[in-house]
């Protein structure tokens, strides 16, 4: 049929400015850095191959060990705060009165701002002398002297780090959750409550089971956002101490761009692309899963 | 007893306001955590405001105040000098947001056409490589961009950072387009194909109108996305004529006039940043929240 050819070609030229786009500009730049990953380049000399020195390099990196470690950490703390906090709000707010859907408006806000912007604004919060943090805390009399927050102790650093992240994204779960609460169809909810179910038996029996879905979701955009973690602690403590807070990504950048190590960067990154796709391919199991 | 109420409720989507007999104390109480709730998270930004409208002397003393003694413009005035001014890096910003809808829009919306309405031979394989920028995440490739843009000459360029920017958004933006052209009714789409219009004309008259709010909701989020971005520009644009708001404040804390950092300047800035994305998120909240479901949750 001569129709259909013609529209077999007239679809692939529809198609092919964005295939082309994306060979260029993604599947190219991955290609280049598996094949980087394998050489020895610094920019100044021409890139030698070296096998697989990088990645064995990398193991025996401490720096490498504290950064992914850190990330680890940070990862394992701030997810269950962004997912139990946003599904409490979502639990609170899911219905459509006027102050709660004020409510989500307003917590939402911080998720639309840029991470970079959010970032400079909290490391003025809590910077120590002239920050409101410390203000307000001296004011109230829990602390007599200002708190180093930012690039002294790792712990603490990460800990209001953390803070500012939760401010930044909560509302990106409680959203989705909201979204999946009100989802539920009211003949559920109905039944349950003619059966005379508390309203603790109603989130833990009911409205958890049938939003479990969004919640492991939430989970893994969460796990892989953290994971990726950057700006917040470039912005906050530049790595500081020691490095100790240089993140994963932080650390794919040092060796990148300012010590032009890009071999070895270009290892590091493929590491780092190969645990986020771990949890990728989780998720994109479970979102092809739910269309079935 | 519990049972005997609940049941009465005429909206079972208000149950516990009700439950028990307690209608007024738990609705008072959830009232009451709501109204905390919006303070916590309001109040960062309230302070930041408040901080960028100290006069200078204000926003550089120690201990800082938590409200302005006097309001002034003083911090705007010299962000709106500093460095390269202050209209360059808005013009910085916005131009490579802009570029970014544009060339998404260009992208995605002929291939979301494609994938939705033609048959296309490895359709499959074909969406799994546009999808390809959802499994590597931009971070991992930025070494490998950065030395490819370099020889193009796209550093130092917004077309360079909006192709970056691109880049980031364009599995998502594919994927709400072609959902959106996929559910255009066929009989719309044979009406015009009867009339005689080619596949053009027929994209353009009945694709693009009744996929509007995916138009508005892809734009939104390029837009989003490159004004918020830090990470590429700081890699890509090593100029500072060429930095875009967020990497100017971050640079701005070391490199001020008053020697330290301008914390008065540095909230002007934060201010000014965040008044784009909280505007065009409070205007079209809707297209923001359905395209996060559609995103997020797929």
């Amino acid at each position: 049929m001569h129709r259909s050819r013609r529209a077999r070609l007239i679809g692939v030229a529809y198609l092919a400015p964005a295939l082309l786009f994306v060979l260029a500009f993604t599947a190219y730049p991955l290609g280049r850095m598996v094949w980087m990953s394998f050489t020895n380049w610094s920019l100044l000399t021409p890139p030698r191959f070296v096998g697989m020195d990088n990645y064995r390099r990398a193991f025996e990196d401490k720096q490498f060990w504290i950064s992914f470690l850190f990330t680890l950490k940070y990862t394992a703390i701030i997810t269950p705060i962004l997912i139990i906090g946003g599904y409490v709000l979502a639990l609170l707010t899911s219905q459509n009165s006027p102050l709660r859907r004020l409510t989500r408006t307003i917590v939402f806000i911080p998720v639309v701002i840029g991470l970079g912007v959010s970032s400079l604004l909290w490391y003025w919060l809590f910077s120590p002398t002239f920050g409101l943090v410390n203000k307000g805390l001296m004011d109230a009399g829990v602390v007599s002297k200002p708190v180093l927050w930012l690039g002294v102790d790792d712990d603490r650093s990460n800990y209001a780090i953390i803070a500012s992240v939760v401010w930044k994204v909560i509302g990106f779960g409680m959203i989705l959750f909201v979204g999946a609460i009100q989802a539920i169809p009211s003949e559920i909810t109905e039944a349950s409550l003619v059966d005379g179910a508390s309203y603790r038996q109603r989130v833990t029996r009911v409205i958890l089971p049938l939003t479990m879905r969004t919640v492991l979701l939430v989970t893994l955009v969460s796990v892989i956002g953290s994971l990726l973690a950057f700006d917040q602690f470039y912005i906050m403590t530049a790595g500081q101490p020691h490095n100790e807070t240089a993140t994963s990504v932080f650390y794919v950048y040092l060796n990148s761009f300012p010590y032009l190590k890009l071999g070895y960067g270009a290892a590091l990154s493929l590491i780092l692309a190969l645990t986020i796709l771990v949890f990728t391919v989780v998720q994109l199991f479970l979102t092809r899963r739910s269309h079935a | 007893m519990t049972t005997i109420t609940t049941v009465e409720v005429p909206q079972a989507q208000a149950p516990e306001l009700v439950r028990g007999g307690r209608v007024g104390r738990t609705g008072y109480l959830i009232g009451a955590v709501c109204l905390l709730i919006c303070t916590v998270m309001l109040l960062p930004l309230v302070f930041s405001i408040l901080a960028s409208l100290k006069p200078t002397a204000e926003s550089a003393s120690s201990p800082p105040t938590y409200v302005p003694h006097a309001l002034s413009f003083d911090s705007y005035q010299r962000l709106w000098s500093y460095q390269e001014g202050l209209p360059v890096y808005l013009a910085n910003s916005f131009g490579a947001a802009l570029l970014t809808i544009v060339f998404t829009l260009l992208l995605t919306v002929p291939a979301g056409y494609a994938l939705a309405r033609f048959p296309i031979p490895f359709k499959e394989v074909i969406f799994v490589v546009l999808l390809l920028a959802l499994i590597v995440p931009y971070q991992a490739l930025l070494t490998p961009m950065f030395l490819m843009f370099a020889r193009l000459q796209l550093t130092n360029s917004l077309i360079g950072l909006a192709v970056l920017h691109t880049a980031i958004q364009l599995p998502f933006s594919l994927y709400i387009l072609r959902n959106s052209f996929s559910a255009v009714p066929r009989e719309l789409e044979e009406a015009a194909v009867m009339d005689g219009a080619s596949t053009w004309n027929t994209l353009v008259r009945v694709f693009l109108p009744s996929s509007l709010p995916a138009i508005v909701t892809v734009a939104l989020f390029a837009f989003i996305t490159s004004w918020n971005e830090f990470l590429g520009a700081l890699v890509m644009m090593a100029n500072g004529s060429k930095f875009t708001l967020p990497l100017i404040l971050a640079a701005s804390r070391t490199e001020t006039s008053l020697g330290g950092t301008d914390w008065g300047m540095l909230q002007a800035g934060i201010t000014i940043s965040i008044i784009p994305c909280v505007g065009v998120y409070l205007l079209l909240q809707r297209y923001y929240v359905s395209g996060l479901m559609s995103g997020a949750v797929k």
